[in-house]
């Protein structure tokens, strides 16, 4: 004779195997509705630990077409390339946020950054990043501001800047920005004074 | 009596009937040489390539144009070929390609390629279809081979030779030519035509066949191409002559009244009804300059140059999934040329067509021109009005060097004028309420312009794009632009 609380507990515990079962395969369901993660190429956070600084990002806004400087709190490393780079990074991430203020295409990225002395920083921006920008000369503009006025701002010393696309030179970001040369610091930071001040 | 009367009478049918006879070969001979002259010209395939352009016979077999495939590629490589009936091979550079007579397939590289037609042996020589060569080149190649077969001209690789042509509103008018490559067209008239025809160039069509240039004196212009070469027929009212600037890039079409009696050597005088007068090559000595001197002393043909930002390939910004910011730039140019010769200002405008023109070709042109005020025109889909641009500098650069010029930095000694001429026309559009905005780019070739130069984005009044392609609006901002610079006229006119 087997007991009845025997049977109860068998009883039981197929019916917990069974709710379970269908709340996997419910599951299941879900995640094969979700995109997966591991597509999404946007740059994370950046992945720096430790203590956070307050700097100035300047900010490109396409609706008003001005560019205003914004302070934001970073997680930076101490050496100064990794800087330069997490700074770029940290305002890229700003741009492909949902409420960006100045779209970059999806999968944009800062490859790295180069501080060669006496005053020199190679930006150089990844394909995706040249290839899905918006054509325009205000556009473009907006953008090579907003990284060189960024990158001038917060690392000391740099006079000259160049953007490289995937480790080549191109001769303009979308058809407009020059890509070509080298941009002066001091010019920059005047075009980017006109930009702060005038908006449409 | 009577055979004395039939010995006259048979003699006089002789006479009659060698008479007849000669009349009969003369009509016969007539006619002879009337269809040799009237039969079709030797067909030829005209081949433009970075190694080498010529010219080779087409021969038609079987209702079909056919091309000694052999003669076409030893221009362009190392070529031979072993003829073994019915087979036929080609080694060309490394490439095999073997050919079986009768056969419309050939196998290169161990590939298959439809001939789209038999393959013939004459003498030894292995003849493919011409319309086979689109597809059997690039296997031989590597690269892109374009034939344009209604015309025989076959353009090897990326190789083209762009043009411009605009009118100056001189008085009397003068057409000229603007080329991405030197060229030497032959030239010939007859009644109210002049006729370009460029055989060794890769001429290719702009946007519309048809140039219309809103002159009485020369109307308008025509680009056909046929049988191996490509040809711009000018329309005109009274005898034109031709010509070359010393590079080759630039023709000047003139009237023959303002010209000496005696034509200077390289300027063909045409216009006299029946006339054909080959013309020396502009790379030849003794050629009457049209470029002139050095850019300081040089006598000022257009005041403005008008330049239609991309074209060709580089379709700029694409403002809907229609419309490219390429073909509003032609457009507005073409307004603004309008606008600005009804003021009095002789403009050029650089791209008139849909042609690919390189930057630094643009800013050749403006600078060789000594105008005296360059305007790029660009249009945008965000934001509002009209935004002005100078040249971003300083721009780091090398350094002038003795009289030469630095390419990057040329534009610092006008940067002033530049800016003065972007505030005139700024305070022109503000009087017509437009919303406008005054920076400096990094937009090339403002930099490169050795005179004062701006560059001018046209974006719509609102949020909608179709005030960007609507004539008023188009008008309501050429208009101001043309006001800005008669505005500034006294000053730009004085200055370098």
């Amino acid at each position: 004779m087997i007991p009845r609380h025997f049977y109860l507990a068998v009883s039981v515990l197929l019916l917990a195997v069974l709710s379970m079962g269908l709340y996997a395969w419910h599951m299941r369901g879900r995640a094969a509705a979700t995109p997966v993660a591991s597509t999404d190429t946007r740059p994370v956070e950046a992945p720096v630990a430790g203590p956070t600084e307050r700097e100035t990002l300047f900010v490109a806004y396409d609706d008003i077409g001005v560019l205003r400087a914004q302070s934001a709190q970073i997680p930076l490393p101490s050496v100064r390339q990794q800087r330069a780079e997490e700074l770029l990074r940290a305002l890229l991430a700003l741009y492909l946020g949902k409420s960006s203020p100045h779209q970059l295409s999806h999968g944009s990225d800062i490859r790295s950054v180069y501080l060669v002395d006496p005053g020199l920083a190679v930006i150089d921006v990844n394909a995706a990043f040249a290839d899905g920008h918006r054509s325009g000369v205000l556009s473009e503009e907006l953008t090579v501001a907003s990284l060189i006025q960024t990158l001038s701002a917060n690392i000391p010393g740099i006079t000259r800047v160049k953007i490289l696309v995937d480790g080549k030179e191109r001769e303009t970001l979308a058809g407009h920005a020059d890509l070509s040369g080298f941009y002066d610091v001091s010019a920059v930071g005047k075009m980017a004074e006109q930009m702060q001040a005038a908006s449409q | 009596m009577r055979s004395i009367r039939e010995n006259r009478r048979s003699e006089i049918a002789n006479r009659y009937g060698k008479g007849l006879a000669f009349v009969w070969a003369s009509v016969l001979l007539f006619l002879a040489v009337l269809l040799v002259a009237a039969a079709a010209p030797e067909k030829h395939l005209a081949v433009y390539s970075t190694a080498a352009n010529y010219s080779l016979p087409v021969v038609q077999r079987q209702g079909q144009d056919y091309i000694g495939l052999l003669e076409l590629l030893d221009p362009l490589g190392t070529v031979s070929a072993k003829s073994d009936p019915p087979r036929w091979r080609l080694h060309y550079n490394n490439i095999l390609g073997e050919f079986t007579v009768g056969k419309s397939r050939a196998r290169i590289q161990g590939r298959d390629t439809d001939l789209s037609g038999k393959f013939l042996i004459e003498n030894g020589r292995g003849l493919v279809p011409l319309a086979s060569l689109n597809s059997l080149l690039p296997r031989f190649l590597g690269g892109p081979a374009t034939l344009r077969e209604e015309s025989n001209r076959l353009f090897i690789g990326n190789i083209a030779t762009h043009f411009t042509a605009s009118v100056s509103p001189d008085n009397p008018s003068r057409l000229v030519f603007h080329f991405t490559a030197p060229v030497n067209p032959s030239v010939a008239s007859e009644l109210g035509k002049l006729r370009l025809t460029f055989r060794r160039e890769p001429l290719t069509a702009p946007a519309s066949p048809m140039l219309t240039f809103g002159s009485k004196i020369i109307p308008s212009a025509d680009y056909s191409e046929n049988n191996g070469a490509a040809e711009i027929e000018v329309t005109t009212s009274i005898p034109l002559l031709a010509s070359f600037s010393p590079d080759g890039r630039t023709i000047t079409l003139a009237p023959a009244k303002s010209q000496t009696a005696t034509n200077p050597p390289g300027v063909s005088g045409v216009g006299a009804p029946a006339a054909s007068i080959p013309v020396v090559a502009p790379a030849q000595s003794n050629v009457q300059s049209s470029s002139g001197p050095p850019p300081t002393s040089a006598p000022r043909r257009y005041f403005a140059i008008v330049d239609a930002s991309h074209g060709g390939n580089d379709r700029g910004e694409a403002l809907s999934t229609t419309l490219a910011e390429k073909d509003i730039t032609v457009a507005f140019a073409r307004r603004l040329r309008q606008e600005l010769e009804s003021r009095g200002i002789t403009t050029l405008v650089l791209r008139d067509s849909d042609a690919n023109l390189p930057i630094d070709d643009r800013a050749y042109f403006a600078n060789t021109t000594h105008a005296a005020v360059y305007i790029s025109l660009h249009a945008a889909s965000n934001g509002h009005g009209v935004r002005l641009y100078t040249a971003l500098l300083p721009y780091t650069g090398e350094d002038d060097r003795g009289p030469f010029r630095s390419w990057t930095t040329a534009q610092s000694s006008s940067i002033p004028l530049s800016q003065a001429t972007a505030a005139s026309v700024a305070s022109e559009l503000r009087k017509l309420q437009v919303t406008v905005r005054t920076l400096s780019a990094p937009l090339r070739p403002l930099n490169n312009i050795v005179t004062a130069a701006i560059a001018v984005e046209v974006a719509p009044p609102a949020s909608d794009l179709s005030p960007l392609t609507a004539p008023d609006y188009q008008q309501l901002i050429a208009g101001a632009i043309a006001n800005g610079i008669v505005a500034i006229r006294a000053q730009l006119g004085a200055a370098p």
